[in-house]
């Protein structure tokens, strides 16, 4: 049934290619599986031919696709249920693209592109040293894993069975509603639902994009892995797989990181890492990943660590689709406020089945060939640097396996019938462990780079080494002394092993930042490790400091009333302070060092949002300000009727000032009925209110001050008139009067702590004015906060950076690239990331 | 594997073994009623708003301190605590998933997870709605 308006032909068009591009990754899989298998054989050739004809319809049809959906969103063709869920008028233009990716079906069209993207690369460089011969196995993996991405989003029907969920699926089919019954239902269906404010953020449109690309390009290294098994050529393929591996390190953790970024911008959950199931979903690939990183590295210098290399490699994609599998299938139930919901139980179905066919496959190949891999059966001498490295991998690859063991405890119950729960403080229960891990980590990259493969010799390492073991006893001695940690609510013990901790990344960032200097002479392209370890080693002291001497500078006081924080009677801890402050409006209340005054609000672009004005001020001991800014934390109320209360950060280079509204009245539901009492009122005279009175100074002639700026050739009348309260206190009010051509204007002048309204109603006799008194009824106007201060949080961004880049450097270094390419690409690289991390938000 | 590596991996796999049951400290999803049968011990509830009894926080008194009764899908009732906001859309949620424990008789809570209608989109009931609510004919 046709309706009228519909545009039907878009969407006919995009399942169209959808189809296309299974049919065409389902072939090219088969054609690269078949001449993967007969290398030498002259069939091999027209089999690849055709492989790669197959592969590139299916890019080419995917980019199709991606526009069609593009098309329907920014031309707000609510038809089409996709663009009704995800887009809406009032969108800016910019996060057209963020609807695409905001739902499922697309999150995994955007997965596809990648993979095509990785595909292409692999295809056109076929012939280059490093690639040669790889091309047919590594392909058949990525084409298997599009085959699965583009048969969840199929939408095809079996009987009744829909067969993974279409993009192009019509509003009218999927919800029932009596609108839909009229032939012209789209003259009523006037707006979409749109995207979902806290996704309204710069980092929504550049984040999954880089997410989505780190978890695809992880395939890479496990179709490696698999075509290392397949071509019996067993250790060759680490060379060719190290740059990807880089590169995709480099890609994942970006990724992970930009989203700890727009956490830490616009969620209220104060900080940027909250262990939440999906963070630590895409955190432990890139744990493992690391893990085999080193592995390889190994293999290729000594010949050690092959197997580990090829165990890691495989499990890094497996835990991209075990994650995929934990965060949209809605296991994870109410352990996570942000992981996709069941979508019916075929979808559920499809997922486990991606899961299961590579994972299964890929470990069962891997324990059938495992006396085939070459192995070196002399042992890694203890002072060696492959023995270190193998610990340090062991150690993230048992960091990962903890953490995705809590996070997989909801599907533990489901599939067991217990009801364990998270113990009472997640994030400390990740963080004590975490803690200790980087004390571990951190000194294995202190000292590992400074250690030879095969054998250092006794004196090697000591005479290189003792100089950054110095500095870093000196800068931890300092620190301790000078910026102690402030974070004692686990107890002394677990403050030493922050210290501890600390100390190890100030070691591991000495030492690899020397090492560039005292062995490689400052040949910092030949440094890409140790530039990636020191920025490993800057990024985790920057998130020790920051969580450790984070502030909360709205606690402990309600409007100047402190309120003792007790001991819990039960666990003998510290109560937990009491972090939220009420302001009600133009009343200053004192805040850490700052004065903060609510000082007004107003509405944003989108309906329903609201920001409020905190003006906050820091004065020195003579009254005068010495610091003074504005945030503007805001309320919205999503169209789903939930609120969303988004932070407003001010950000030093030492510290950000960081608040959000805890708890906002909605006042405007509320109709004030009051109504003006008129008095008329003769400079000085004094006048009642309930709760008070107020005193009329004198009647100023087009004023000139921090309110108002009237030229004398104005008619404008000014009450200067103070307010006398319950509390004694003077405040002093405005109300003007103002006539131009268009008749008369009233300022009126409110003090909200007294709920009084205050109006120069107009001119009487024998020199008295009308002045109006109102008292509203309607409730103070107030709103509840919360604010924290996170020193040093630039620290952690700046780690990231440095990391990103040696990873860069390494992969550019082993990649063989040419020193023009290798140049841009580090140059875009780099000004990309300083740009989005430090400037561009601030 | 020599002597060397077997010793360094016990040692780490201890570690790590301790480090595990030293974070093990899980708590459980109890009822009401078992969560009264155990008071003092952190449990996670799973009830609903009792609509019918009064929400009580008064944010310019005292902006740390909210009380609301709660009652869950076996009939047990009781007062909860919060010490600390009211959340946004507590009167909205159908669910509440609330983290603390029974201290005379009440529920002190200190974190609380709130299911609402239609957090998520996908959620068909909740598209109907929205539509019949912003289509006028």
């Amino acid at each position: 049934m046709n309706s009228i308006g519909e545009h039907l032909l878009p969407g006919q068009l995009g399942h169209f290619f959808v189809i296309f591009a299974f049919i065409a990754s389902l072939l090219s899989t088969i054609a690269f599986f078949i001449s993967s298998g007969k290398i030498q054989k002259p069939e091999h050739q027209y089999w690849l031919r055709f492989a790669r004809i197959a592969f590139f319809a299916q890019v080419a049809a995917l980019i199709i696709v991606f526009s069609i959906v593009f098309y329907i969103c920014s031309n707000h063709l609510y038809e089409y249920m996709y663009a009704y869920k995800h887009a809406s008028l009032e969108l800016e233009k910019k996060y057209l693209l963020a609807c695409i990716w905001e739902g499922q079906e697309g999150s995994f069209l955007l997965w596809a592109i990648c993979h095509a993207v990785f595909g292409s690369i692999i295809i056109t460089r076929r012939n280059s040293e490093m690639l040669k011969g790889w091309e047919a196995p590594v392909m058949t993996v990525v084409g298997l894993a599009q085959f699965f991405l583009l048969f969840m989003i199929l939408g095809i029907y079996i009987g009744d069975l829909r067969i993974g969920n279409s993009l192009f699926s019509l509003t009218k089919n999927e919800i029932d509603a009596p609108v839909f019954l009229r032939d012209d239902y789209l003259k009523y269906v006037k707006d979409g639902i749109g995207l979902n404010v806290l996704l309204r953020n710069y980092w929504m449109v550049i984040h999954p994009p880089v997410l989505f690309m780190g978890f695809a390009s992880t395939i890479i290294p496990f179709a490696f892995a698999y075509a290392g098994i397949r071509t019996k050529r067993y250790g060759d393929w680490v060379k060719p797989a190290l740059p990807w591996t880089l590169a995709s390190s480099a890609i994942l953790g970006v990724g992970i990181m930009m989203g700890a970024k727009w956490a830490y911008e616009s969620l209220s959950f104060g900080g940027y890492w909250a262990w939440d199931p999906v963070e630590n979903a895409s955190l432990v690939p890139w744990l493992i990943l690391i893990a085999g990183l080193h592995t390889m590295v190994v293999y290729k210098s000594t010949g050690h660590s092959l197997r580990a290399s090829y165990l890691f490699a495989i499990l890094s994609f497996c835990f991209v689709l075990y994650s995929t599998f934990l965060t949209r299938t809605g296991v994870l139930g109410d352990t996570s406020v942000h992981s996709f919901t069941e979508k019916g139980n075929v979808i559920k179905v499809m997922i486990t089945s991606f899961v299961l066919s590579f994972s299964l496959p890929s470990l069962i190949l891997f324990f059938i060939h495992y006396k085939k891999i070459p192995t070196i059966h002399k042992e890694e001498s203890t002072n060696s640097r492959e023995f270190w490295m193998f610990i340090g991998s062991l150690v993230f690859f048992l960091t990962a396996i903890f953490i995705i063991a809590k996070t997989s405890v909801p599907l533990i119950n489901s599939i067991f019938g217990t009801t364990i729960a998270p113990p009472e403080d997640v994030e400390f229960s990740y963080n004590k462990v975490g803690v200790l891990i980087a004390f571990i980590i951190g000194l294995l990259t202190a000292f590992g780079q400074y250690l030879k493969y095969k054998d250092s010799g006794k004196n090697y390492l000591l005479k290189k080494i003792a100089l950054p073991t110095l500095v870093a006893v000196i800068l931890t001695t300092m620190l301790a002394i000078f910026y102690p940690i402030e974070y004692d609510k686990r107890g002394i013990g677990f403050q030493v092993i922050i210290y501890l901790a600390l100390a190890a990344t100030i070691y591991a960032f000495v030492a690899n930042a020397a090492y560039i200097w005292i062995v490689l002479k400052g040949k910092l392209l030949h440094g890409g490790a140790s530039i990636a370890h020191a920025g490993f080693a800057l990024m985790i002291f920057g998130m020790l400091i920051s969580s450790s001497n984070k502030k909360v500078i709205s606690s402990s006081s309600v409007n100047g009333i402190v309120m003792p924080a007790g001991e819990d009677p039960m666990t003998k801890e510290k109560d937990n302070p009491r972090e939220n402050l009420t302001l009600i409006r133009q009343v200053p209340t004192a805040m850490g060092e700052y004065e903060v005054t609510y000082t007004k609000d107003s509405s944003g672009k989108e309906k329903g949002r609201k920001f409020y004005n905190l003006q906050f001020e820091r004065k020195d001991a003579n009254k005068n300000i010495r610091e003074s800014f504005q945030l503007q934390p805001d309320v919205y109320l999503m169209k789903d009727n939930n609120f969303s209360s988004n932070p407003d950060t001010r950000s030093y280079l030492t510290k950000d000032v960081f608040t959000y509204l805890s708890y906002a009245l909605n006042n405007d539901a509320i109709q004030d009925t009051a109504q003006f009492r008129i008095v008329e009122m003769h400079e000085g005279d004094t006048s009642f209110y309930n709760g008070g009175y107020i005193i009329l100074n004198k009647v100023l002639k087009n004023p000139v001050n921090n309110k108002y700026h009237y030229k004398p050739t104005d008619v404008a009348l000014m009450a200067d008139i103070t307010v006398v309260g319950k509390d004694s206190v003077k405040r002093s009010a405005m109300p003007l009067i103002e006539v131009d051509s268009l008749g008369v204007i009233n300022y009126d002048d409110t003090l909200y702590a007294q709920n009084l309204y205050l109006r120069f109603a107009g001119v009487g006799n024998n020199h008295h004015i009308k002045v109006g008194i109102k008292q509203s009824d309607l409730p103070i106007d107030f709103v509840t906060v919360k604010a924290f201060i996170f020193p040093f949080v630039n620290l952690v961004w700046l780690g990231l950076i440095v990391m990103a880049i040696g990873l860069v450097i390494s992969m550019l270094q082993r990649g063989r690239f040419s020193p023009a390419a290798a140049g841009i690409t580090l140059l875009a690289v780099s000004c990309a990331l300083v740009y989005m991390f430090l400037f561009a938000n601030n | 594997m020599k002597r060397t590596h077997i010793i360094i991996l016990v040692g780490i796999a201890a570690m790590i073994g301790g480090l595990l049951a030293y974070s093990l400290d899980f708590s459980t999803y109890d009822t009401i009623a078992s969560a009264r049968n155990k008071p003092g011990k952190y449990v996670h509830l799973i009830a609903r708003l009792d609509k019918s009894q009064p929400i009580d926080y008064d944010p310019i008194k005292n902006p740390n301190f909210l009380s609301f009764f709660a009652v869950d899908s076996l009939g047990g009732q009781t007062q909860v605590i919060y010490k600390n906001s009211k959340p946004q859309d507590l009167e909205k949620s159908e669910r509440i998933v609330m983290k603390g424990k029974m201290v005379d008789g009440k529920f002190e809570c200190n974190d609380i997870l709130l299911k609402c209608p239609s957090k998520y989109k996908d959620d068909k009931e909740q598209l109907q709605k929205s539509v019949k609510e912003t289509t006028t004919y």
